[in-house]
């Protein structure tokens, strides 16, 4: 994990920008294409949204940088594509274009079964994906209850793996403000090694815990945090 | 300028956006891995059938009737699924209320998150890196770019979705609006509000 994608707290990216609220929803078609490309082939099933995260984390930090919003969806899913072999870097190289051959001279793909028929969308897409699941895990927190996040940031399980503890919180008190269930553990799933469903807390930071300037004694921030990126105080 | 670097797959597309998306798809759909027609079932879904007027309706509910909102606050994602708002990136729903006392804002400082079905796809701000990186630190300086000014003792909490949990604010009922019914009242209720950038518009006056 680079950690470029874990901005929160940093300094120095200037104003926001707002933009009308009848500004079209996708600001060029190649957009709206990248978006669709994107749900279109997680349904092949050879991803998990974890695995899919860290894809767009693992760009180099120069691209990550320098690639607007959907170029780095876009550029992932190339990545992704080929480390999860459903597609070869020579397949990306002739981009579909060989001369003198056609669709009907290839041989069907395999996961050609899985393809999202456009019946299909509206269900697929109203269906969702929950993260719920049962867990072995009992709780240990209980609301009010003051915790410290892990410090340093980092997965636990993968060296430079994904981790949504984000960097601005690591070592930092809180407190449990509510109890989500359990969920699926990103940083296990992010890796193919299983769901590993652990508790999920929404842990309340005084902004004054987080940053040596607040802009009030009184304003907060609240994360979704898992049981294991927490420790009792 | 940005550059690939020759070790990742993605440089072996074209750079230009455009013409990278394009012909990922091309080789996609000569698989049989895509296909157009649903790709432009997708585009036409978030573009035209699901968005803010989603959660528009929503708030104008439990701005109306408060067994609704008691509802929504106690199981966001029962209440607003039997409106029929259900699914991808709204799997896990959590309404939190403005009041007097708490100015509600949601960011994703780690990506994007944000709550589809009752939203619809995030505005280019929510996903720009100024505002992932601002919003946390210096949430008031952020609302004076919306032009947002609030009450000196108003607290801000700002809800940074690390997880599949997506929340929803629902801002407070502007005043003047009480005989207003559920249309009248969701027209009042921005997409910006319900992320916490904005507060609800007040009612249209009456010519005198």
């Amino acid at each position: 994990m680079t950690r470029v994608h874990d901005m929160g707290g940093r300094f120095g990216d200037g104003p926001v920008i707002p933009e009308s609220l009848d500004a079209p929803v996708f600001a060029a078609d190649w957009q709206a294409r990248a978006l669709a490309v994107t749900l279109a082939c997680g349904a092949l099933g050879q991803w998990n949204i974890d695995i899919s995260r860290h894809a767009r984390e693992r760009l180099s930090p120069q691209d990550y940088t320098g690639f607007s919003y959907y170029q780095i969806w876009i550029s992932a899913l190339a990545d992704l594509l080929v480390e999860r072999g459903v597609l070869t870097e020579a397949d990306l190289a002739g981009q579909g274009q060989e001369q003198g051959q056609d669709q009907a001279d290839d041989p069907a793909h395999p996961l050609a079964g899985r393809m999202l028929k456009p019946e299909a969308v509206a269900a697929v897409l109203a269906q969702g994906g929950p993260a719920s699941r049962d867990s072995d895990q009992r709780p240990k927190f209980s609301l009010g209850q003051a915790v410290r996040c892990r410090r340093p940031a980092d997965n636990c399980l993968v060296d430079g793996g994904h981790s949504r503890l984000p960097a601005y919180a690591a070592g930092a008190r809180g407190y449990i403000f509510r109890l989500h269930g359990s969920h699926v553990l990103p940083d296990s799933n992010a890796h193919d090694l299983g769901e590993a469903p652990e508790p999920l807390y929404a842990v309340r930071f005084a902004a004054r815990e987080l940053w040596a300037h607040p802009e009030h004694r009184d304003d907060q921030v609240i994360l979704d945090l898992w049981q294991s990126y927490l420790v009792a105080l | 300028m940005p550059h690939d670097h020759s070790d990742h797959p993605h440089a072996l597309l074209p750079p230009d956006p455009a013409l990278r998306v394009k012909a990922l798809e091309t080789i996609l759909t000569r698989k049989g891995l895509v296909d157009p027609t649903a790709l432009n079932e997708i585009i036409d879904t978030y573009q035209n059938k699901i968005g803010p007027q989603n959660g528009a309706q929503v708030v104008a509910r439990a701005w109306s009737d408060a067994e609704f909102r008691a509802a929504l606050l106690s199981d966001a994602t029962a209440a607003v699924s039997d409106l029929g708002y259900f699914g991808r990136q709204g799997e896990h729903m959590v309404a939190v209320e403005n009041t007097e006392a708490v100015h509600n804002m949601v960011v994703c400082t780690l990506c994007s998150c944000y709550p589809w079905p009752l939203l619809g796809i995030p505005p280019a701000w929510y996903k720009s890196d100024a505002y992932r990186a601002r919003v946390v630190r210096e949430p008031r300086k952020v609302l004076a770019d919306f032009g947002v000014t609030l009450a000196a003792d108003t607290a801000v909490r700002v809800w940074d979705s690390t997880a599949e949990v997506r929340y929803l604010v629902i801002p407070m009922r502007p005043a003047g609006t009480e005989g207003l019914d559920l249309d009248a009242l969701a027209a009042l209720v921005s997409r910006d509000s319900m992320i916490g950038t904005a507060l609800a518009q007040n009612p249209p006056q009456d010519p005198v």
